[in-house]
């Protein structure tokens, strides 16, 4: 259905406001299977809220989103459906505490692809020795560390096999120390060839990660481009003065 | 995130006060002020009991040791109390899973968005706040007498308890419907919101993700309604069914004497301990959880 070097998620025109607050005012994005886009920007600039409109957990009151060709947006499509194409994963984790780390990662192959249990935990299995997580199976979630907790979230996410993943400030919540080892299966789904639209407050890890980074601010992409000029060379006053207080709160 | 198990507030928790203070306490001048009181508080009470112009005749009419054994076993002419208390325990072990199941249906449907569902969820509202207010004397009455009055095939021709049961299932399942509903929505939106981003539907999330979470929650209260469940069987009786109240009142009206009443009463209170106790356990398991799961 989708041919190859046909984007695998376009956004045009994405307006979402909550009550009287228009938080996204006009999104046009366009990202080719295999690329990594770093959303950057303050808190508020919409990133967290453009992610959602993408998984559908926010409706948009306007434009259109298509991922992998099919438009996500168009009145009848099955939600449910298109949100397993999609991988989302959450600055809170989200994992569900009263199952064990194999039944979070199990549950939504099951019960949505109506995988039998067998061919789930093999799944699972797998994905959780690839991430250093195998031993940590019949732990539950409050039983492991921030990092262990999101990357159990990554693998409960990448065990629908998405087409794009959508990572919402997955390590803001995390202790200094635990943000590496979630940033490296980061990197590690980025050298896969995984899709992935990003935001991040780590602007360190956005500039190698990314092929290509935009500048959210007030609802609206200001800027963006390969990684290398946007944060040397940024032409937008705003993304200048947003990158020159980073980089006064050491964070570059 | 990871201390704020150590602020300074917490300290104030009682069973984080430190086993070595209360204990050191406890050991010297702690326990004979606190055993001294004791006997005085219940002595003041054994006096002012005494000392009551009518105590002989309470005594002889409730606790005499004759009529309290009698009333327990029965006699030839009259009901025993422990016998008929097996129905107590009976109507409420029906009624208990009747509630159960009815009470979650109505907490589910309340939960249901959509305009296509406004009706169930009307329906599910309306039932709660209909039977929470109606007292259950009055429900009993309608039920036991009003619906064999229809005459209707099925329904009509059944026996007082049954329809002491519908009536207790209706009025308990309004309450512990209230209590299923603030479990589910003690449930954080950022559960479903994971479950649905994982292409769940909204049944399979509230089946696999939510209800297991609210059900968990809710399980004290639970069993508070229940205690008083327990009890309220006894209102059945008004139907016409001898349960342990009913067999008590018979024994006073036919021997002149009260002690029936006490041993029904001893009866209710011996089957309510252990689940107030088993209650106290579940809270206090739970408590313990949570503290190992912030600490985590």
């Amino acid at each position: 259905m989708n041919s190859p070097g046909s984007p695998a998620l376009i956004l045009e025109g994405v307006h979402k406001s909550f009550g009287q607050n228009e938080v996204l005012k006009g999104i046009d994005l366009t990202v080719a299977p295999h690329e990594v886009v770093c959303l950057i920007g303050a808190s508020g600039s919409g990133k967290s809220t453009l992610l959602k409109c993408v998984n559908l957990i926010e409706p948009i009151d306007a434009g259109r989103i298509v991922v992998e060709g099919e438009e996500i947006t168009a009145p009848g499509v099955d939600v449910n459906r298109v949100r397993r194409r999609i991988g989302i994963v959450f600055q809170a984790f989200n994992l569900f505490p009263h199952m064990t780390v194999l039944q979070n990662i199990t549950l939504a192959p099951r019960q949505a692809l109506k995988m039998d249990p067998q061919g789930s935990r093999k799944r699972a299995l797998g994905l959780l020795g690839r991430f250093g997580l195998l031993d940590k199976k019949d732990e539950y979630p409050d039983r492991l560390s921030g990092g262990q907790q999101q990357r159990a979230a990554i693998v409960r996410a990448l065990a629908m096999r998405p087409g794009v993943m959508l990572l919402d400030e997955v390590t803001s919540a995390l202790d200094p120390e635990l943000v590496a080892e979630v940033l490296s299966v980061i990197r590690e789904l980025a050298d896969d060839g995984m899709t992935m639209l990003i935001a991040t407050h780590e602007m360190g890890f956005a500039r190698d990660i990314a092929n290509r980074v935009c500048f959210l601010d007030a609802g609206r992409i200001l800027e963006q481009g390969p990684p290398e000029r946007i944060f040397t060379s940024p032409e937008n006053p705003r993304t200048r003065r947003f990158l020159q207080r980073i980089i006064a709160a050491g964070r570059l | 995130m990871t201390t704020r198990g150590t602020g300074p507030g917490d300290r104030l928790d009682p069973e984080e006060a430190g086993p070595g203070r209360g204990s050191k306490m406890l050991g010297g001048r702690a326990v004979l002020v606190s055993s001294a009181s004791t006997v005085l508080f219940f002595a003041i009470i054994a006096i002012i009991v005494a000392l009551a112009p009518g105590s002989g005749i309470v005594a002889e009419r409730f606790f005499d040791p004759f009529h309290l054994k009698q009333s327990f076993l029965g006699t030839p002419s009259t009901p025993s109390v422990a016998g008929a208390f097996l129905l107590n325990v009976e109507i409420f072990a029906i009624s208990e899973v009747l509630i159960l199941i009815l009470a979650l249906v109505i907490a589910v449907v309340r939960q249901i968005p959509g305009p296509v569902f406004f009706p169930f969820r009307m329906v599910a509202i309306a039932y709660t706040d209909l039977f929470r207010g109606i007292p259950l004397i009055l429900v009993l009455y309608m039920i036991g007498f009003g619906v064999p009055g229809l005459g209707l095939a099925g329904l009509s021709y059944l026996s007082d308890v049954t329809y002491g049961i519908i009536a207790l299932v209706l009025v308990y399942s309004a309450y512990v419907a209230e209590v299923y509903r603030a479990g589910i929505e003690s449930v954080h939106e950022s559960q479903n919101a994971a479950a649905r981003s994982l292409g769940l539907t909204r049944w399979q999330s509230m089946r696999f993700v939510i209800l297991p979470q609210a059900v968990r929650r809710v399980v004290p209260p639970l069993l508070n309604d229940f205690i008083g469940l327990q009890k309220d069987t006894a209102l059945v009786s008004v139907l016409g069914s001898i349960e342990a109240a009913r067999a008590a009142q018979i024994y006073s009206a036919s021997e002149f004497n009260y002690a029936s009443y006490v041993v029904a009463a001893l009866l209710f209170v011996l089957i309510t301990i252990p689940l107030a106790r088993f209650t106290d356990r579940l809270i206090a398991r739970d408590k313990r959880r949570r503290q190992a799961g912030a600490l985590a």
